[in-house]
Formats: structure tokens, sequence, C-alpha cells
């Protein structure tokens, strides 16, 4: 309209494309999770894993649970499930003895392998499954608004636990280590790089690897802990995560307020059950 | 006093107030409140239960079991999948005549995976010797838990008790309740009364042995005679409890506006208080509706409703699941009810509201508006794209 001043346009808002989007089901975003989550770098970590390997897409499948970190087999544009809770390691167990060549990856929270999942993950690792489980801890059970779960650590603060938690928790790199996974790391989302890297690693060897991602959730587990933002967590990890690979499993406690260990604790090969039910079936054979 | 609260507030505040020794719960959307509330009244010393945070429901239920049989007064909460999983222990439970109370906020079954309302859950549970209530509105959740007690926990009947409230539309949504002084909770529930319990030492009792072909039947047949037990016990616990509060709680059923319609409406839970707002409105244009909504779904009152219903030319049973493969489980026991019955009236089953999909008045009206030309015995689905 002549006369009348041109009203500034608003600069456009182009949202940051994610670099690894060509992983992700973007029509499924945004994600549900939380400002200061770290499910997004644990799972952008496991896409730059991905993408590192180069391996074709059609031999991966994901398999996820109940809980916030179940929501990452509905991102990936993979073949997925998301299983009942705890469930995700039977499924992934059939999953791999029907298809032996899937890349078969367990993506689940610490509540949904750990508590009502408990009992297949440690059959899954003594029987040496070949598929890699990536255990995102946040210390609670975020998605249900932050329960008591069995990582919580002593004296730390849930809703059901509301002047502080007084069962022991479970040291899941012992935990795993112990009931037979032949590769354990710990990293945070602090360092997303090594934890590309430990990605790497436990998707490329042999048998049932398991990295733990310690990861922060301000929303339930940081705020009733008093342990601020995202940012806060981070800065925390930096200041208590103690690198040391190769340490004792059994050392890798977390206690909040004191220094915790991460890294790579085991890396070795066994051999895993599809080659020793095949080994079996050959001396079987050979009998006859 | 009239407080305002939401639904999960309304029942862990009959917790509160009946105190049980042993609470065992794992968290579910959206049940976990429940627990959450509770876990907070256990910390600050207002109630002297022991909570156990177990690591799944189907280790809640087990510890459910374990500690009334060593003879505490117990109670749990959960919702569809947590109810699916701890099922098993439901029926041992019930096989063991323990009356462990448990509120079940109904959410649809996977898959595929859905957190909202509709009443998969308790329809799993149908069978599995629990007695089942749903209530209308948090005030019902809250008086029925209470009310649960003394039912479960009758001599005669000693059965475990769901208490069922619509996940969400009850669960989170606040209203006026009404509670009960603690007082007279505590002297209505009264002292818990374990009957052979583990911590007798004195006499010792075996629990859950095998019954092999020459016992099982018997045992059985005489826990089908605790559910036959529960109507009378249902009906003077329900009189004490609405003397005391004041409430019209009358009968397996709320009849509303039922005793001269020729068209009705039968339903189960929150739904009842959309479809009490149609019958208000097409009362006032002089059409003759009506509603039955069922407080008591386990064990089935046929006779009384039979009674309710007779006079009724049409009737529509709305179930907010499908039994697959055949019609609706409520739209099944109605009608079975009338099975020999000369006068009855013509049934349409209508399912609605799966996971979660919204019922309103309109849906409602539509019911009421098709009724007269539908099918007899016909299937329809309410708010269904198709």
């Amino acid at each position: 309209m002549p006369g009348k001043p041109k009203e500034k346009a608003a600069p456009e808002f182009v949202p940051a494309r994610h670099p690894m989007e060509k992983y992700l089901r973007t029509e499924r975003l945004p994600h549900i999770w939380c400002a200061g989550c770290g499910l997004g770098t644990a799972l952008s970590c496991f896409l730059f894993a991905l993408d590192e390997l180069g391996w074709d897409l059609d031999s991966v499948a994901v398999v996820s649970g109940i809980g916030c970190a179940g929501r990452v087999a509905g991102y990936v544009r993979l073949d997925s499930y998301h299983t009942t809770h705890g469930r995700a390691l039977p499924f992934a167990t059939g999953l791999k003895l029907a298809k032996p060549d899937l890349h078969v990856v367990v993506f689940s929270g610490d509540g949904d392998l750990f508590a009502i999942g408990g009992n297949h993950f440690i059959h899954a690792a003594r029987r040496n499954i070949d598929m890699t489980v990536i255990c995102v801890n946040n210390f609670n059970y975020g998605m249900t608004g932050g329960q008591l779960g069995p990582t919580t650590p002593l004296e730390a603060r849930c809703t059901t636990a509301p002047y502080g938690n007084f069962e022991p928790p479970f040291n899941l790199v012992y935990l795993a280590a112990s009931a037979g996974a032949t590769y354990v790391a710990r990293w945070t989302t602090l360092h997303a790089r090594r934890l590309q890297h430990a990605m790497v690693e436990a998707l490329s060897r042999k048998g049932f690897t398991f990295v733990e991602v310690i990861s922060p959730c301000p929303t339930n587990y940081g705020r009733r802990n008093r342990l601020g933002e995202g940012l806060d967590e981070m800065r925390y990890y930096a200041e208590h995560a103690v690198i040391r690979h190769g340490a004792d499993p059994k050392e890798a406690d977390i206690v909040p307020g004191k220094d915790f260990l991460i890294g790579k604790f085991v890396d070795m090969e066994k051999l895993t059950y599809l080659e020793m039910y095949r080994a079996k079936v050959a001396q079987l054979k050979g009998k006859r | 006093m009239k407080k305002t609260m939401t639904g999960h507030k309304a029942v862990a505040e009959a917790m509160r107030q009946i105190e049980p020794d042993v609470v065992a719960v794992y968290p579910i959307t959206p049940q976990s409140e429940i627990a959450e509330y509770y876990a907070q009244y256990v910390a600050d010393g207002i109630v002297h239960t022991e909570l156990v945070p177990v690591e799944s429901e189907h280790s809640a239920m087990s510890a459910c079991v374990g500690a009334a049989a060593a003879g505490a007064r117990v109670m749990t909460a959960t919702a569809s999948q947590g109810l699916a999983l701890l099922i098993e222990v439901l029926y041992i439970a019930a096989g063991l005549r323990l009356p462990i109370v448990m509120a079940l906020v109904n959410r649809a079954l996977s898959a595929p995976i859905n957190i909202h309302c509709d009443h998969a859950d308790a329809y799993l549970a149908r069978d599995a010797g629990a007695i089942q209530i749903f209530a209308e509105s948090a005030q019902e959740a809250y008086d029925y838990m209470i009310m649960a007690q003394r039912i479960a926990e009758n001599e005669r009947v000693r059965l475990p008790l769901i208490v069922n409230l619509d996940g969400f539309t009850l669960s989170h949504s606040v209203q006026v309740v009404e509670p009960l002084p603690d007082e007279e909770v505590k002297q209505f529930v009264g002292e818990f009364k374990p009957v052979y319990p583990l911590l007798d030492v004195e006499n010792p009792a075996t629990w859950g042995p095998f019954a092999m072909p020459d016992y099982y039947f018997e045992l059985k047949r005489a826990q089908q005679a605790g559910m036959e037990t529960v109507p009378e016990v249902f009906l003077k616990v329900q009189e004490e409890y609405a003397k005391l509060s004041g409430r019209p709680y009358k009968g397996f059923f709320e009849g509303y506006k039922l005793e001269d319609a020729e068209r009705a409406i039968v339903i189960m839970g929150s739904t009842a208080g959309t479809a009490k707002v149609v019958v208000d409105e097409l009362r006032k244009k002089g059409e003759k509706v009506g509603l039955l909504k069922v407080w008591l779904w386990r064990p089935f009152p046929k006779e009384e409703i039979v009674k309710a219903l007779s006079h009724v030319a049409k009737v529509a049973v709305l179930d907010r699941a499908l039994s697959f493969g055949n019609m609706g489980a409520l739209y099944l026991d109605v009608t079975s009810a009338f099975v020999h019955r000369e006068e009855r009236p013509t049934f349409v089953n209508y399912i609605y509201g799966l996971g979660g999909r919204d019922t309103t008045t309109e849906h409602i009206e539509q019911v009421f508006a098709e009724l007269d030309a539908a099918r007899p015995g016909e299937l329809r689905y309410l708010g269904l794209r198709e």
C-alpha cells in the first residue's frame, strides 16, 4: 500500500538439519526427548558409528524396549522393532538366530534392560549371542516420571525414594563383564567422539558387546538431585569421569559426588552362541 | 470435606487411610503416580506400610502374594501391559484365595503401543478369578477402594479385587472428591484378619502345593463358591458404606432414568458420565431413554440386570474393548443373562473408545438415534473411521 512504511520481513527460520538425517525418520520428528537429555547425543553417536562402518543398512536391525530410550526404534530409518517392556533382548535373540547375517543392535535404557528385562540380559550375555547392546543409563525411570530403578545410586532421590535411595544399585560394567560380555565400554554423552568410537568397536566385534552411555536426565533425575541443567551434568562428567581403559569392572561403581570410571573395560574374543551351536551340529553329524 | 484431586490422588488417599501392611508396585503409565504418592506417604512416616519398589509387575504381584500369604493386608496398582505381565500371578492370588486389592488404571494393550484408555486390560483379567469393579469418577474410585477391602477380605470371599478407573480420563483429571475422615475409614475397614498366615509359626501351613486331578477340580469349584458369595457381601458392605458416606450407592449397577426407558445404554467406566448428559438432553425432548452403568462386573449380576432391563425395548451395550472373533465381553454377559427369558429387549453391541479415541455426547446421541433401526445382534463401532 503506498505511503505506508514497509514492515521488515522476519528472517526466515531454517531449522538446522541433522548431519545424519539420512538415517532418521524425519517424519517422526521432533522427538519427544527433553531439553538437555543425553539420548539425542547417544543416538547421534550411533548414527555416526553406522556411517563410519558403512554397512548396508538392510543388514542392520535396531530393537528397543520401553521408556525414553525405547523411542530410538521409532526414529531410525532402519528395520526396527519396539518391544514390550524388558523384552528387547529376547526379541533380538530370535532375530539374530533366524537371520544370523543381520547386525542386531539393542538400544534401550537401564530400567528396561536391567529391571524388568534383567534376566534376559544375563542370559544373552552368558550365551554370547552376537549382538550389540547400547544402554543409555539415566539412573531412573525417566519416561514414567522419575521412579527408583536398578541403577539409581545410593542416597539419590527419586519420586519413589523421596529422601534418598537405600537399595544398592547395579554396576552395569561389572554385571555385563561377569555375565560374559566380550566387549564392555562405558562413556558419557560428554565424550561423544569416544562414545562413537566405542560403538564402532562394539558393533564390529563378534559376540555379545555392551556399551553403557551415562546420560543426563535434567527433567527427572537431575532436577530431583539438584544436578542443574543438562549442561551442568556434562560439566559434572568433565570433572568426575576418569578414563581408565582395562580397569577392573568391580571398580566401576557410580557414587554421586565421587569420581567414576569410564573407558573400555573388556575386549576379548570367544566363541559365539551360533558358532558353538554349529560346532555341536558338525560334531553330531561327524558321529553318524 | 470436599476437595479437588485427580483420580490417582483419590486412590492414593484411600490407600493412605486404609494403610495396608505391604504395597508392591512398579511404574507404568498411567498408573505411576499412585505409587509416587504412596511412596511419599511411606517416606514421610504418614503410613507404616512396607513399600517394595520391585523390578517388574510380575514381581509386584508375586511380592503381594508372598506378603498376603504371610498374613498382611496388601495392595498394588498397575495398568495395561503391567496387568498383562502380572496376570500369571493374579490367577495364583485368586487360587490361593488372597484378598489383594489392586487399582487398575485402564489403558489399551499393545500392539501397537498406546498409553490411553480402553478396557482391554480389565477384559484380559476377566477370567482370572478376581472381583472387578468399575468406577465412573474419582469419587467412585476412592469409595470402591475402601469398600474393596471389606468385600475381598470377607472370610467367605477371600479373593483378589480390581478397582478399574479409566486411564487419564479419571486418573489425571482433577475432580471434586469428598474423602471420609481418616478415623471413619479405619473403623470401616477394620483390622485385617489373616487366614492361615505363614508367619504364624505355631501353626505351620503350606500354600500353593500340587493339586493333581484328585483335588484341583474341587478347589476351583470352591473358588467359584467364593465368587458366588460376593453379591451378598457386596450389597451389605455397600449399604453400610452408603450410610457412612451419605452417597447413594445401592446395587450392583446404577440405573439412570431407567425405570420407564424404552431405549437404554449399558456401559462401564467414565463414559457413563458423558452418556448421562445425553440421557438428560433427550429426556428434555421427551425421549424415553436411560442408562445402566455397571459397577460390579465380576461376578456378573445376571438376575438383577435382567430385572432392570426386561421392560426396555432396545438396548445398546457399549464395550471399550473387543473380544476378537466375537462381540464385546459386556455384550455377551448382558445378552447371555437373557438367554432363557421370553421377555427381552433387542440388543446391539457398540465398540467404542479403543486406544483412547474420544467418545463425545454426539457419539452417544448417535447410538440412541440409530438404536431403533439397528439390526438386532449387530456389532457396530463408535467413532471409528471406516
